[in-house]
């Protein structure tokens, strides 16, 4: 990073809480910033935003953090991701029980694939195919051949199946079900569940650090994120948040993201309207950046530069600067943005 | 008395699960053969709905209330699947005068440890201190009764049912926060219609709103008249000279309630138990996942949730959720588990709820709705409390007129 842009990244330190709900109020009031990181930023990724209201996509480009197009993609988008060579994004559209592929190319749906009945969120195989979709309504694992648009298996879970998370090796596929309070631990080889391990109420995402070695569970009404070592099953921590001046009630961890070396993960806090930054090795909390409202989901850019939230509340995706770990823009995007992955190129 | 015992075999999920293990620890080594299911038995003991007539708008389902328990049993099933845990509904539906004593000690002596009850606060009461000795959980899942909670209370009753006192509060917080403060209160003639007044009142005083009129409903049920019967004068100018915000009605039955909405003197709102109601759960409901309940339960029962189904749901997923964390199906551990501090339950609501120590009262939020969209959920933003903000809904600790004998 370069030294003007550190500059311009000091932000006053807390924002007052009725700013949170100001869409842009961060962008307008740093015109200079946004500039600042155009010139800063090396390569421009693409960010797309799943709005589950808004039937659509938004794309953002994470240089000049702007919205470039918003495309239709099917009713409710939800879970977003895209394959390894970037070729493809894929959409649960969960009201059309599909998963939409879009090229992001043309911004044209190519196809849709068949992922069992409301689809919500998914997980793709490291390699880039197959793909595990939970199937929020129906109490399972789809496990879809993207090539051929063949399910291969189907395996049952808890009740309302929904946060997906995948080994770096492909080995091991954790589905949390929301109502079970069960994160499954699934063999990718033979679609068995090898193991349950209980964590707290609503689970909702689940996310392998980088080695393989520890999984982040989080439980939105539990409050809580369970760390649990994948081999032994053994719960390594149960981390906990407290915000001055948020009642507990409103502290509800979504979304996780852990960068790449392990050190620091950042978790979403839903109507709290902060994402929390823990130290991955400590399981401290070392910050809580105040976003926008009801914040779920998160995604890095590839180069950990930047860190997207949609924030399903006030319509809008917050940009944090994740070296300084600062907020540094909002940006408006369609209806109840719910889901953002960036393409990796 | 019909009664109907269904079991839940689960042998086939149980199957397809491949391995039970689950731990909330340290690993475990591999059983060689799985130990048979722990089998948990809830049984549901309600009365038959009368057969409506020809045509009734708002005629109730005559599985109200169990088709909530049944869908939580299949929640439940599937979620013991993973750990070696068997559920079952024992279903009983008591004929008109039938005694509900004799069908409650036959539930709890075909093996139900915990009994959800769909019956007025005098049967509840009569079932609850006749199921004491056999340690028997009882949930209330339709009595309102605030002295249920109160004088009346018993310590192998927990309510999942709100009291009317939480009813009452949920409405004026709305009220109060909307800065609606002048109350025109309009009671029907059934004594249960002069206890929601009195909760009513009660709230007013506590959230600072005035009931600035009071009147009695004398027309009669004139929300169930036909659509071409002349209008009553009397009651067209019942309201006039009158100075209020809001009209709050007092009618359980319905009766009247409906009748008042678009007949008032004045254009004026109406709450209350009709129009503008507090409720613990409602067909326009779909925020904080719950369009996946209302979706599962449409798809089991062919109609919308209602309340007393969604309490039954409740009642027995409670038994559920305590099951997975006890490992056991001895009801004391749960009794005391639930009125222990350590016990919540994630219910569609956006936070979870649990029981009062002091009256074993389930505390929760309450959808304050109109008759097709959700308008707020209480308790409101800005009210405070030095435990949990749900504790502002119903009695409170220092108030309680509760005196638990163990």
């Amino acid at each position: 990073m370069s030294a003007a842009r550190k500059a311009e990244l000091r932000l006053p330190r807390r924002l007052p809480p009725r700013l949170a709900g100001v869409s842009l109020a961060l962008g307008a009031l740093l015109p200079g910033l946004v500039l600042a990181l155009a010139a800063g930023e090396a390569s421009a990724f693409s960010v797309y935003v799943s709005n589950e209201r808004g039937n659509s996509v938004s794309v953002i480009d994470s240089n000049t953090l702007e919205v470039t197009s918003t495309v239709k993609v099917g009713r409710r988008p939800r879970g977003i991701t895209v394959s390894p060579d970037g070729k493809s994004v894929y959409i649960c559209v969960s009201d059309d029980h599909a998963v939409a592929v879009l090229d992001p190319v043309t911004l044209k749906v190519l196809r849709k694939l068949k992922s069992g009945p409301d689809p919500e969120l998914f997980v793709l195989n490291p390699s880039g195919n197959p793909l595990y979709v939970a199937n929020e309504d129906d109490n399972q694992v789809t496990v879809l051949d993207i090539e051929k648009n063949r399910v291969i298996a189907q395996v049952p879970v808890g009740v309302e199946p929904e946060g997906m998370g995948i080994s770096p090796d492909g080995k091991v596929l954790a589905a949390t079900s929301e109502t079970t309070n069960m994160v499954h631990l699934i063999d990718t080889a033979t679609y068995k569940v090898m193991n349950n391990v209980l964590v707290d109420a609503r689970p909702r995402f689940a996310e392998f650090t980088a080695d393989g070695k520890k999984l982040f569970v989080s439980a939105e009404v539990g409050g809580t994120v369970t760390v649990i070592d994948p081999q032994t099953r053994a719960i390594l921590k149960k981390i906990t948040f407290a915000i001055p001046g948020v009642a507990k009630e409103a502290i509800q961890p979504v979304g996780v993201r852990i960068t790449k070396d392990g050190k620091r993960a950042f978790v979403a806090l839903g109507p709290a309207n902060r994402v929390a930054v823990v130290n991955a090795e400590t399981y401290e909390v070392e910050k809580y950046l105040l976003v926008g409202q009801r914040v779920w989901q998160l995604a890095f850019t590839p180069d950990e530069a930047l860190l997207f939230t949609t924030n399903g509340n006030s319509n809008d995706v917050s940009v944090i600067d994740v070296p300084s770990l600062k907020v540094v823009k909002s940006i408006k995007v369609g209806g109840a943005p719910w889901g953002v992955v960036v393409a990796p190129q | 008395m019909r009664r109907i015992t269904r079991v839940l075999a689960v042998g086939a999920v149980l199957a397809a699960m491949g391995s039970l293990g689950v731990t909330t620890g340290a690993a475990q080594a591999p059983a060689a053969a799985p130990p048979p299911p722990l089998a948990i038995h809830i049984g549901l003991l309600t009365r038959a709905v009368e057969p409506p007539p020809l045509y009734d708008l708002k005629a109730p389902p005559d599985d109200e209330g169990l088709a909530g328990a049944r869908l939580a049993i299949k929640d439940n099933v599937t979620t013991g699947a993973f750990i070696g845990q068997d559920f079952a509904l024992d279903e009983a539906v008591l004929q008109s005068d039938e005694d509900p004593v004799a069908a409650a000690l036959a539930l709890a002596k075909g093996g139900a440890g915990f009994i959800a009850v769909n019956l007025p606060a005098a049967d509840l009461l009569k079932v609850a201190d006749a199921l004491k000795p056999s340690g028997t959980v009882v949930f209330n899942i339709g009595a309102t009764d605030d002295a249920l909670r109160g004088a009346d209370c018993r310590a192998n009753l927990f309510h999942v049912a709100p009291s009317r006192a939480m009813l009452a509060d949920a409405l004026v917080q709305y009220l109060a926060t909307r800065k609606w403060t002048r109350l025109f209160l309009v009671t029907g003639p059934a004594a249960e219609d002069a206890l929601y007044a009195a909760a009513l009142k009660h709230a007013a005083a506590k959230f600072g709103v005035k009931v600035v009129a009071e009147k009695p409903w004398t027309f009669g049920p004139l929300a169930r008249q036909r659509g071409d019967t002349p209008t009553q004068a009397d009651a067209l100018v019942f309201t006039r000279g009158t100075e209020y915000d809001v009209l709050v009605v007092a009618d359980e039955a319905g009766d009247f309630g409906d009748y008042i909405p678009y007949h008032t003197e004045q254009p004026k709102l109406v709450a209350g138990t009709q129009a503008l109601v507090a409720a613990t759960w409602h067909p326009a409901q779909d925020a904080w996942g719950s369009a996946q309940l209302q979706s599962r339960f449409l798809r089991l029962a062919s109609r919308t949730m209602t309340q007393v189904d969604y309490q039954a749901w409740l009642a027995v997923r409670l038994v559920g959720e305590a099951a997975t964390r006890l490992k056991s199906a001895d009801a004391a551990r749960y009794a005391a588990l639930f009125r222990g501090p350590d016990f919540s339950i994630a219910a569609f609501k956006g936070v979870p709820v649990s029981f009062r120590a002091w009256d074993q009262q389930l505390r929760q939020p309450l959808l304050i709705a109109q008759p097709s969209a959700i308008v707020s959920v209480s308790p409101q933003d800005g009210y405070l409390h030095r435990a949990t903000v749900l504790d502002t809904l119903g009695t409170d600790a220092p108030e309680t007129a509760c005196k638990m004998a163990p």
